[in-house]
């Protein structure tokens, strides 16, 4: 179990987006209303080049939160020693305001497969997640933030919800947690569940960022719906709905715009920016 | 119990079921929504070595690439979560796939775009102050050693590999001619660009690249190429920032 | 001239032609390297639904690879290497070489 250091950096309760170097310009013309930026640890762990020169260069001027995408934190096996030493080496130097990883794996026999894969919700997954992401925070020296995944589907043998998954890995790691409300829109429609009464069960308290992203829509072979998390669009109103759902109840946090596929010019990335904006000035700090 | 090794074994072979215990939530069996896994991994993985390797996709088109893709990928899934290096294997896949051993230069073409990618990533280094060489006598520059930039990249092909890139990559290139061609990635800045080094260039500049003096890089060109051209070599070496330290 | 004075020559005219370099600002942002960039970027989205890509059985077997459409290799024509062996060809060969599908 870690503490929070005191003087350590931390995320501003303000609108940040998700990083991609086609808006570098953009972001040191204008970046209103964005006030701080998301990589994803893997795209920096290269030895030097235009990637580690643009972020040395943001990281003057914006607060950096580093997400990882690649530790495999719920896989079967070891944790990827090389992997751990990359991330301690770029938490390192950058000094970030905020680490997140996902509940999620994405490695298995050391094949990786570049995506985040869906884990089963039982004790003995709850301990081996709680003891990667405590060789995890160790490693890095700080405490680390745990997404909730998007799910498309449900294991027979999980015995345990998300959200009393997730509240007890925090409470044996002492970890925070990221909440992608998008992913629990997604979720909750794709499984059946009600989508506020995720939020209910959730434990806010811990949540140090919030996630926002656009999904696609597709069907199942009964013709349910089925989202998919592509963050290749808008976020869609329901979850603007859900985020103000939220935010009601939790006050003002650091909100994320993602957008990974067809990235939009500047301009579309920064009105959904705004919408965020619009969103947290509605509650109270 | 559903395991990772039965989720991951079916996520790459279509033919293999939908593994056991897995539903929609709803008690019904999970059926199509396992495949939003099997996509994705071989939607993204695919899109990583379409955006790694753009000159072979032109050479073949962009449909053929992407069924050859998809048998690599699942012959060699990322053995890393660095997706910057994944495809290392590719160019061997391309010699190695009989379909397509009639266009031999493919794998060398593949290995100039995965070489501009390590470039591309490679530590920073500043160029070296060629002034100084002004100032050595014979002795002096027979001695000295000239360090390689990290991000500096030679490949040798029996191929005119470097003129085929630049056919389908640089507008207005010409159309590549028949002879083998060495190839020097060098990054003056953050870009990474591939020359086409005259004859005798690349033994001259991997004996630098092994610590040896420029003497002995010299007899090694030369040793290879009788008219090797010196000039012209160290002028692209020095002028694209390939050399960061002369040590005298 | 001795060879090795010439060398001294012609390395002195190189070194004497070069302006010093400098790096800028803006190279960090103007990005002129056909899209190595983009090559490889690991990020967290999920892939367009349940389309083919993922299911379709694209499994090679002998000789069962089937030619889609074509590409330059198509323009490029260059004699054969002094061994014999092809220097290049054309995709158009190997629909002579496959057997009708």
């Amino acid at each position: 179990m870690l503490d929070t250091r005191p003087g350590d950096p931390s995320l501003p309760s303000a609108p940040g987006v998700g990083y991609k170097p086609q808006h570098f310009s953009d972001i040191l013309n204008d970046a209103r209303p964005v006030e701080w930026l998301e990589i994803h640890a893997e795209n920096y762990m290269g030895d030097g080049g235009r990637p580690l020169a643009q972020l040395r260069h943001l990281s003057e001027r914006f607060a950096i939160s580093v997400h990882g995408v690649g530790l495999s934190i719920g896989g079967e096996g070891r944790l990827d020693p090389e992997h751990l030493a990359r991330l301690k080496h770029l938490v390192g130097w950058l000094n970030p305001a905020s680490f997140s990883e996902h509940l999620a794996w994405s490695t298995h026999d050391s094949h990786f497969f570049n995506d985040l894969l869906p884990l089963p919700y039982t004790d003995a997954t709850l301990t081996r997640v709680a003891d990667h992401i405590d060789e995890l925070q160790e490693t890095i020296g700080r405490k680390m933030l745990l997404e909730n995944p998007s799910s498309y589907l449900a294991f027979d043998e999980s015995t345990l919800s998300e959200t009393e998954f997730l509240r007890e890995v925090a409470r044996r790691t002492g970890c925070g947690l990221l909440l992608d409300v998008n992913n629990v829109f997604v979720s909750a429609t794709n499984l059946g569940y009600s989508p506020q009464g995720y939020i209910d069960d959730y434990p806010l308290d811990l949540v140090g960022e919030i996630h926002l992203g656009g999904h696609d829509e597709d069907e199942d072979d009964h013709g349910a719906p089925l989202l998919i998390d592509s963050h290749g669009r808008e976020v869609v109103d329901p979850v603007w709905a859900l985020l103000d759902y939220t935010l009601d109840r939790s006050g003002p946090k650091p909100l994320l715009v993602e957008w990974d596929t067809d990235v939009p010019d500047w301009p579309t990335l920064a009105a959904e920016c705004k919408r965020a904006e619009a969103a947290l000035s509605r509650v109270p700090a | 119990m559903t395991t990772q090794t039965e989720f991951h074994g079916a996520l790459l072979d279509a033919q293999q079921p939908v593994p056991a215990g897995l539903s929609d939530g709803k008690g019904r069996p999970a059926g199509r929504r396992y495949s939003v896994y099997r996509n994705n991994v071989a939607v993204s993985l695919g899109e990583a070595l379409g955006t790694g390797f753009p000159a072979i996709s032109k050479l073949i088109g962009p449909e053929n690439f992407k069924n050859l893709a998809g048998i690599f990928l699942r012959q060699s899934p990322p053995a890393s979560p660095l997706m910057m290096h994944y495809g290392a294997g590719f160019p061997e896949f391309l010699e190695r796939f009989e379909p397509l051993k009639h266009l031999g230069y493919l794998g060398d073409v593949a290995r100039i775009e995965l070489a501009l990618r390590r470039s591309y990533h490679a530590a920073d280094a500043p160029a070296a102050n060629a002034s100084i060489l002004q100032s050595l006598d014979e002795e002096g520059l027979m001695a000295c050693r000239m360090a390689l930039a990290p991000a500096v990249q030679i490949l040798r092909s029996p191929w005119p590999a470097t003129s085929i890139w630049a056919f389908n990559m640089v507008p207005g290139s010409p159309k590549p001619q028949a002879r083998a061609e060495d190839t020097l990635i060098t990054r003056p800045e953050f870009d990474p660009m591939p020359h086409a080094l005259p004859a005798g260039g690349a033994a001259f500049c991997q004996s630098l690249a092994k610590g040896e003096t420029f003497g002995a890089a010299l007899t090694a060109a030369q040793s290879e190429t009788p008219e090797f051209d010196l000039g012209a070599t160290l002028n692209l070496a020095l002028s694209q920032g390939a050399i960061s330290e002369i040590l005298t | 001239m001795s060879t090795t004075m010439k060398t001294v020559a012609i390395v002195g005219a190189v070194a004497a032609s070069l302006a010093a370099h400098t790096t800028t600002a803006v190279a960090m942002e103007k990005e002129k390297c056909f899209g190595v960039s983009l090559a490889g970027a690991n990020d967290c989205a999920a892939g367009p639904g349940t389309t083919c890509a993922g299911t379709s059985t694209v499994d090679y077997q002998g000789n069962a690879w089937t030619l889609v459409d074509a590409g330059t290799c198509e323009t490029l024509e260059l004699p054969a290497m002094a061994d014999g062996s092809a220097r290049m060809g054309s995709l158009t060969e190997l629909d002579r070489d496959l057997p009708t599908s």
